[in-house]
């Protein structure tokens, strides 16, 4: 007779001392792990639930302007520092880290239109209401000397915005024309103009760096090519676009904020038809700007809320709202892909988490991978009815709703309009158009 | 006994041991089934023993720094002895050893073992989940058939990782065989006992208990745990372990069965009137007056349910979590004294008197299936772990097996005596109490076995039967006490902590604890497939698509006309643009022509031109035939 009885020794499952962590043996054999599925499900909607118990987007105001912040730029070698311009005409840099301002200038008459820092870091350009660029030190003034810009140039129009190339001494501005300039001469390298109309805002691209991008009040965006010194085409909208955004991953990507409450991601090579109209906003979007990964971005708009959207999908995964938040002018997605600042009428700037329900500071391991978890675990039962409920519902204010379900009923009352119509009509006298290609007027070369 | 067996292992085995003693060849030992997840035919064909390969690979290996003297240590010979028999070795390799294949390194060494173990396939298709998609080419869209494949890539390799964890599992399975011409079930326990290390032969026990039977018990999950009630009222529960009593009362009334809950603090018990909960002291801490006349009890652990079966014919839900009573069914099936519950699916099975067998789950007020499984009336039910096999006894003496997959009897037996309790351990051993014998069947699920695999007397007829998870122990409960059986072969080795684990402290229990509750699965999602929740609701997303195309008033995702695409410079001119696109005009008309004969039922195959003559038989002279 062979035989053997199963005999543990307990010295191999229990701790020696109390010091030592307790033995946790596993055994991965799916019989040993019954109801996988329900289990794993009950995991994640546990998870989607703290994920909205945990959602609290808002970090810090930042308040000491005197009127309403019209311009954010970003430091590009400093995460702490910010820099936002006002509608009185001051300027202020910002210590995110201590949450204070660390130093103020009067920069303009008038309200500060656009600023853009240089790519060194040392230096930032401005732009306002009283026709002058001027070119800053990042530092202050020593003790005793007076705030001085580097450089004025006096210009003849209003400029509107200004961007800086990304390796160059080079800068364009916007007004009445595309300027180009370089930082050391007081006369643009060229003009770039297409229309008469004037331009509200300019963007170098920030890969292919001999591109821009600029819209005009005359609803149409314009992309041109520094080196032939020519506008390369145009896209004609149903209304005007307000700012536009380059993806910094993908050269030949940009989206627009647009009046008719939409933002219109593009493929620069095919204008005719947007990639994706992304759709939530009730009011005029007022400016975009694209997370440092590519893969979303965040808007802000005069309905006093900012929104985040994936770039792939047309609604929005998230959006923000204070009841002191006014109309939000400007946004700005911080280079460590972390926080989003948005700057808006009432004088505030506002500093938000990216991910509303993020835990800041150091995670130890443990709670790394207890996280990470979770998030493929969302992701695997997103789209179960009751998960998607829990993790799609946001609180609004009610002015945004009852909005939303206005234009919501609009839109559905259209749409009906014209399916009766097509029903009625001889076959094809009515086309379908697409949502995407329904808001494009026209292409130009 | 085989010289070193009894003895306990120290710890896992390293990669280096196997090769270290020049021993000869041991006496084969193990059981006949035991996995060898890492033989590798392509490798080794034939399991090889430490002392043999240099013989085999025909060269002497350069003895290394570190042989020297461990050779000669006794103790390190014993532990070899003890783990070359453990199958799922990196010592497998030893094949690749000779071959001029191995990785250089740095001090000039040949590695002995490049690349990572090889585990057979069979064996990673246990920790397999679900079945591969088979057409590949049928994803239209790009991004997500990139998306799929990467998918697939991991679920691979984490099926992978987890066979390959079986590395590092600890124990091995019991067993138990006869000599030549022996019969295991002539064995007794005393030889089993007798046999086995002390502390395993210590789990052989009896309970003298004749005052207060016929007794019934339980174990906990992770089997530390028994809990003992006599009919006439006498309920005790113990770390049969270390067999330190918790509690014992005697609750002064008829005890009809009893259950522990989801942890040790707990249990429950079926009283003459009532249901009561007492702690594991003995404290009384709550009496469930609507659970009247319960019978038989059963515990789902992943819901925290309790599921009672009344004398009344009502099945009664609890959540011991919230107190609350999930739900009431009349099951219209008379008096419910046969009751389990499938583990893998959280389903109840109930046994009636008219020789049907009932399935229940707490959403639905019918049975979700009714199987007609004997003559008689149901005397004991049964279901495996694995969910797919259920064994059923009757009072027509046969015992059947049913597969759950297909509601179709596998085999049948016809006992003497029919058994009254049925179980089955984790591993497959069917226990059976027929009167005051016990029997194990092995097996019996795959093939139906003349002969028990184990039999044992006991001194009165047995009234409670259960297989205590993760040993190779049978507790049985009869008229005059308890005992403990060894069942070698019964338990499943090798328990994950975070599971249920036997040796869990106070506070992992309490973590553990909490960390259950959070993931109670709720009593909506019990249904006969619990992995229906992972997988895509095609009907729902049918239905969803017809509605939004009865909203639009056209189908967005229709396919629209065909317009051929940009050649290159050369290629595409007007003319073969066109050609292009009345190809694709055809070969639609083409299918759909194909589609409606398929309707019609009128495809005709087409027809090959008669043959007169078979290709093999072909002359020179047929080109005259006419």
């Amino acid at each position: 007779m062979k035989v053997k009885v199963l005999s543990r020794n307990p010295d191999d499952y229990v701790r020696e001392t109390k010091q030592d962590l307790q033995r946790v043996p596993r055994n991965y054999d799916p019989a040993l792990h019954p109801f996988e599925a329900p289990r794993e499900y009950v995991r994640a909607l546990n998870a989607t639930k703290l994920d909205r118990v945990f959602a609290k987007p808002f970090i810090a105001s930042l308040d000491g302007h005197r009127d309403g912040v019209n311009c954010m730029a970003k430091h590009p070698q400093s995460l702490s520092t910010v820099l936002s311009g006002a509608c009185d005409g001051e300027v202020r840099l910002w210590n995110l880290m201590k949450r204070e301002c660390i130093r103020t200038l009067q920069a303009h008459e008038g309200f500060v239109r656009g600023m853009c820092t240089r790519f060194c870091g040392t230096s930032f350009f401005t732009v306002g209401d009283d026709k002058t660029v001027k070119h800053w030190k990042m530092e202050g003034p020593a003790y005793g000397e007076q705030e001085e810009p580097i450089h004025t140039i006096l210009g003849k129009t209003v400029y509107t915005g200004i961007d800086h190339h990304l390796r160059e001494p080079v800068f364009a501005t916007c007004g009445h024309q595309v300027d180009i300039w370089n930082e050391q001469r007081t006369s643009p390298l060229c003009s770039l103009t297409w229309g008469v109309d004037s331009i509200s805002s300019v963007k170098f691209n920030p890969i292919e760096m001999y591109l821009l991008g600029s819209c005009a009040s005359d609803r149409n965006i314009v992309l041109y090519d520094m080196r032939q010194s020519t506008a390369l085409k145009k896209v004609i909208l149903d209304m005007r676009t307000n700012t536009l955004c380059w993806n910094p991953m993908e050269a030949f990507i940009f989206t627009a904020a647009n009046e008719d409450y939409n933002l219109y991601t593009f493929d620069m090579r095919f204008l005719d038809k947007p990639l994706m109209v992304h759709m939530d906003h009730v009011s005029a979007v007022l400016d975009v700007d694209y997370s440092p990964t590519g893969k979303e971005f965040v808007s802000a708009s005069f309905d006093k809320s900012i929104r985040i959207f994936p770039v792939d999908k047309g609604h929005s995964r998230e959006v923000y709202h204070t009841k002191r938040m006014q109309h939000v002018i400007t946004v700005k997605w911080t280079s460590d892909n972390k926080y989003i600042l948005c700057g808006s009428d009432e004088m505030n700037i506002r500093l938000w988490k990216a991910n509303a329900s993020e835990k800041l500071g150091v995670l130890n391991p443990r709670e790394k991978a207890a996280m990470q978890y979770n998030q493929k675990l969302k992701e695997k039962f997103q789209h179960h009815p009751q998960i998607k409920r829990i993790a799609r519902h946001r609180h609004l204010p009610k002015i945004i709703y009852s909005q939303a379900k206005e234009l919501r009923i609009m839109r559905e009352a259209r749409r009906r309009k014209e399916l009766n119509r097509r029903k009625h009509s001889k076959p094809g006298s009515v086309p379908l158009m697409s949502e995407k290609k329904k808001h494009i007027v026209a292409v130009l070369k | 006994m085989v010289g070193g067996l009894g003895e306990k292992k120290k710890r896992p085995q390293r990669y280096w041991e196997g090769e270290e003693v020049r021993k000869p060849e041991p006496e084969q030992v193990g059981p006949p089934d035991s996995k060898k997840p890492y033989q590798d035919g392509g490798h080794l064909g034939k399991k090889l023993e430490p002392g043999r390969r240099d013989q085999i690979s025909g060269k002497k290996r350069p003895q290394q720094y570190w042989e020297g003297e461990e050779v000669s240590k006794p103790e390190h010979k014993q532990v070899d002895l003890l783990d070359s028999k453990k199958p799922c070795q990196p010592g497998v390799h030893v094949g690749k050893k000779s071959k001029p294949g191995g990785r250089d390194q740095i001090s000039g060494k040949v590695d002995p073992f490049p690349g990572p173990a090889v585990i057979s396939d069979e064996w990673v298709q246990k920790f397999r989940r679900g079945t591969k998609p088979k057409e590949k080419g049928k994803v239209s869209n790009k991004q997500l058939r990139h998306k799929l494949a990467l998918q697939e890539e991991k679920a691979e390799a984490a099926a992978k990782q987890a066979a390959r964890m079986d590395l590092l599992l600890l124990e091995e399975p019991g067993f138990l065989e006869g000599d030549e011409g022996e019969d295991t079930c002539t064995i007794t326990q005393a030889d089993i006992a007798d046999a086995v290390d002390l502390a395993a032969g210590a789990k052989r026990f009896e309970l003298r208990l004749a005052q207060f039977g016929p007794y019934r018990l339980s174990y906990t999950r992770n089997g530390r745990h028994l809990l003992l009630g006599g009919r006439r009222g006498h309920v005790a529960a113990l770390d049969w372990h270390t067999k330190a009593l918790l509690c014992e009362i005697n609750v002064m009334e008829t005890v009809t069965d009893l259950a522990w809950l989801h942890t040790e603090t707990m249990f429950a018990v079926a009283q003459r009137k009532w249901l009561y909960v007492y702690d594991n002291q003995g404290v009384e801490l709550s009496c469930l007056k609507r659970f009247h006349g319960v019978q038989r009890m059963e515990f789902l652990p992943y819901h925290f349910l309790l599921a009672t079966a009344s004398e009344t014919g009502f099945l009664q839900y609890l959540d011991v979590s919230v107190g609350k009573e999930v739900a009431t069914i009349c099951t219209k099936g008379g008096r419910l004294g046969v009751m389990t519950q499938n583990p893998s699916n959280a389903i109840v099975h109930l046994g009636h008197s008219n020789g049907t067998v009932t399935l229940w789950s707490p959403n639905v007020k019918e049975p979700l299936v009714r199987m007609l499984c004997h003559r008689g009336a149901v005397r004991a039910l049964a279901v495996d772990g694995s969910g797919s096999y259920m064994a059923t006894s009757g009072l027509d003496r046969k015992l059947h097996i049913y597969d759950l997959r297909t509601y179709q009897r596998l085999h049948s037996l016809l006992l003497p005596i029919g058994a009254g309790h049925l179980d089955f351990s984790q591993r497959g051993l069917l226990g059976a109490a027929c009167q005051e014998v016990v029997q194990v069947y092995k097996d019996i699920s795959v093939c139906p076995s003349k002969k028990p695999y184990l039999c044992h007397a006991l001194p009165r007829a047995a009234q409670g039967l259960r297989f205590c998870p993760f040993e190779d122990v049978l507790g049985v409960g009869h008229e005059e006490g308890f005992e403990s059986l060894l069942v070698p072969g019964a338990g499943e080795p090798n328990f994950d902590a975070l599971e249920s684990n036997p040796f869990r402290s106070r506070k992992q229990r309490q973590e553990w604890e909490v960390k259950a509750l959070l993931e109670k699965i709720p009593s909506e999602l019990i249904s006969l497939d619990p992995g229906q929740l992972g997988t895509v609701d095609t009907i729902s997303l049918e239905q969803q698509r017809q509605e939004r195309v009865a909203r639009l008033g056209y189908d967005p995702e229709a396919k629209g006309k065909f317009s051929p695409r940009r050649r290159m410079k050369g290629r595409d001119s007007a003319g073969s643009r066109l050609k292009r696109k009345q190809k694709v005009a055809a070969e639609e008309q083409r299918a759909a022509i194909r589609k409606s004969l398929a309707e019609k039922g009128q495809v005709q195959e087409p027809e090959s031109p008669p043959e007169a003559f078979p290709a093999s038989r072909r002359s020179a002279l047929d080109r005259f035939r006419k």
